[in-house]
């Protein structure tokens, strides 16, 4: 028996689950898990509570209508102009940044990372340990606030949502930490290439803030570049259309936002355009849970993927790294 | 095991970084209950060897054994037996000293039954066992010094590692680094291998000591064999007297070169004269106030090794 197999024989714990659990208690009594607990639930509040004084007003005529408790969740009310997901989707990505952006910078400049990568582990367990201890976090966070906005669903509306509806809410969770992922591996990559978490956090916050207020301003541009609108063809305008949606599913932030409003509004039954013609004598129903998440199937893949393939990235460049860089 | 099998052996160790030759061929060996100190200044090459050493960095060309194992192949089995503590180390701030020692003592799984005995005991050992629940945010240079070597110790391991381990702490602290060092070896029985640019301090405590220059190892042996070699027959000598460096050439005769000024005056002679140096200079009248033997001095070795390299360069 050589040294390398006898020492993988007597391990205990895996290392990447020590790092991972020290990391996961570090953030769990951090300022940072407070301060952005306490602002997603501020934003949840409001926008189910608005939601929800909104619904009581045409509850007598819904009453047995389905559906009415995902509602909650997907109106947007005059005053507040965006619903509880449109919310989540601007705001979630922070939540992903806070706890990836000094991942690795920060071992360094605290000068911990030498002594970390001295003892018998492998490398990669330091970068796996924290990804999944940030996820962990944002998990947590997600369900605390996906729990806490149902109870006052319940509370404000008197309606108990159906077993449908609760796999439809957990699954909304699971599509919201996939997209949260995506922003938790892109900060981790910053953390690992930039030598200041500042630098790294500028980075990750820029490219969160672009994509989110100007994203759609630049897709449009380059589908104008790649298919342009000839007036007299309105097959053009057509394709201009389809090239903005597709460019746009470039962004996790597109690709979250059709995941989650499908997953929570059953009536919803295609992410694309669709013509005149083919909603000619459409029945109007509601789509099975299955048939929900066959239709965004692509759109959860997609986020998972993004999200792997960023953070191994991330690792690569990591593991390349010399111990003092 | 008996005191002389050597714990650390390096052979033609070469590491590259594109162009630039960080470490260029050293050898090394280092031996239980020895304290060995790799002396030179900043960017000789010191870390790069003692990463190479570790596994956490992989040489160029050559061969490592720490234990007898390969750096390159088994660095977990190497990490398990070697404690490690690096120059400037950092500890996780908002953690108390003891909560940073069983992290550490986690991830290198320290039975359970163990782990506090055992951080008590090393706590203890480096004079930190009052501050022990104070979160390391508030220790000063000197204690997070202290608590790296407990850092290192926590595996138990039979070889010690330490990078700088004095660098920019107080004198007191220094000597209480020194005496802990020592112990490590020649009690306890471990390797030691330390890297410093302190002449004074590494002259003090390591058993045998190799000059680090631009990569190369340019001299190897104790304090006092480095002095030797060096001296090539040759023995310097400082003399505080108020004189003129004529008078001091025409009592020391044709074989002797004299330099300084104010004086204080570097001389050197043929080795054979040294003993009859203060007599001939009391001889001739000249007022000693003061005389110092420069050969066993590191300060003179080093600064003599680095004249030799710039003269080659």
């Amino acid at each position: 028996m050589t040294a390398t197999t006898f020492d993988t024989w007597v391990r205990k714990r895996p290392a990447w689950a020590v790092i991972a659990r020290k990391e996961f208690a570090d953030h769990l009594l951090s300022a940072r898990f407070i301060a952005l607990l306490v602002i997603m639930g501020l934003v949840a509040l409001a926008t189910v509570y608005s939601a929800a004084v909104e619904l009581r007003d045409v509850a007598p005529q819904a009453t047995g209508q389905p559906g009415l408790f995902l509602q909650l969740f997907t109106v947007a009310t005059d005053t507040l102009r965006l619903s509880f997901l449109q919310f989540i989707g601007f705001l979630a990505p922070i939540l992903g940044i806070a706890y990836g952006f000094d991942a690795v910078n920060g071992e360094r400049s605290q000068g911990t990372l030498p002594r970390l990568v001295s003892q018998p582990i492998h490398r990669d367990d330091v970068i796996n340990g924290k990804f999944v201890a940030g996820l962990g976090i944002v998990g947590l966070t997600v369900v605390i606030v996906a729990v806490m906005v149902a109870g006052l669903g319940i509370f404000l509306l008197g309606v108990v949502p159906t077993g449908s509806e609760l796999v439809r809410l957990v699954s909304w969770s699971l599509a919201a930490i996939a997209y949260i992922g995506v922003w938790l591996a892109f900060a981790t990559f910053c953390s690992v290439v930039t030598r200041r978490a500042a630098t790294s956090a500028m980075v990750s916050i820029g490219v969160w803030l672009v994509l989110a207020i100007f994203g759609s301003m630049i897709f449009e541009l380059v589908a104008g570049i790649v298919s342009p609108v000839n007036p007299a063809d309105p097959y053009s305008e057509l394709d201009n259309l389809r090239t903005q949606i597709s460019l746009s599913r470039l962004s996790p932030i597109t690709l979250y936002q059709e995941a989650s409003t499908v997953l929570l509004s059953p009536h919803v039954r295609t992410v694309n355009i669709v013509t005149l013609e083919q909603l000619d004598r459409a029945i109007v129903s509601r789509l099975t849970f299955g048939q929900s998440l066959l239709l965004v199937w692509p759109q959860l893949v997609g986020m998972v993927a993004a999200t792997v393939v960023i953070f191994a990235i991330a690792y690569i460049r990591f593991m390349r790294q010399e111990v003092r860089a | 095991m008996s005191a002389n099998t050597p714990l650390i052996e390096a052979r033609r160790l070469v590491k590259k970084y594109g162009d630039k030759v960080a470490v260029n061929g050293i050898d090394l060996t280092v031996s239980a209950g020895e304290v060995f100190g790799l002396l030179g200044p900043n960017g000789a090459g010191k870390t790069t060897t003692i990463l190479m050493l570790l596994g956490l960095t992989e040489p160029t060309s050559g061969t490592a054994r720490v234990g007898g194992l390969d750096p390159t192949r088994d660095p977990l089995a190497i990490k398990r037996r070697v404690g490690y503590m690096p120059d400037a180390v950092g500890f996780y701030e908002d953690m108390t000293a003891r909560e940073n020692l069983r992290y550490t003592a986690a991830l290198n799984e320290v039975p359970e039954d163990e782990v506090e005995d055992r951080i008590q005991n090393f706590l203890e050992e480096v004079g930190l066992a009052d501050a022990a629940d104070n979160p390391v945010g508030t220790f000063s240079r000197g204690m997070r010094q202290r608590l790296g070597v407990a850092d290192a110790l926590v595996k138990d391991p039979k070889v010690v590692i330490l990078d700088e381990p004095t660098a920019s702490i107080d004198p007191q602290g220094v000597a209480e680094m020194l005496e802990l060092i020592r112990n490590l070896a020649h009690r306890d029985g471990r390797a030691v291998l330390l890297s410093s640019h302190l002449l004074h301090q590494v002259q003090e405590i390591c058993d045998r000591i190799a000059i680090f220059v631009s990569g190369k190892v340019v001299a190897e042996g104790t304090p006092a064999e480095l002095g030797a070699r060096l001296a090539r027959g040759q023995a310097r000598f400082e003399i505080v007297a108020d004189t003129s460096s004529d008078r001091l050439r025409e009592a020391l005769g044709a074989d002797a070169t004299v330099e300084g000024a104010d004086g204080r005056w570097q001389v050197t002679i043929p080795s054979e004269q040294s003993k009859s140096l203060f007599r001939r200079l009391v001889d001739a009248d000249i007022p000693v106030r003061g005389l110092v033997d420069l050969n066993a001095d590191l300060d003179e070795i080093y600064r003599r090794y680095f004249q030799r390299e710039e003269v080659k360069a």
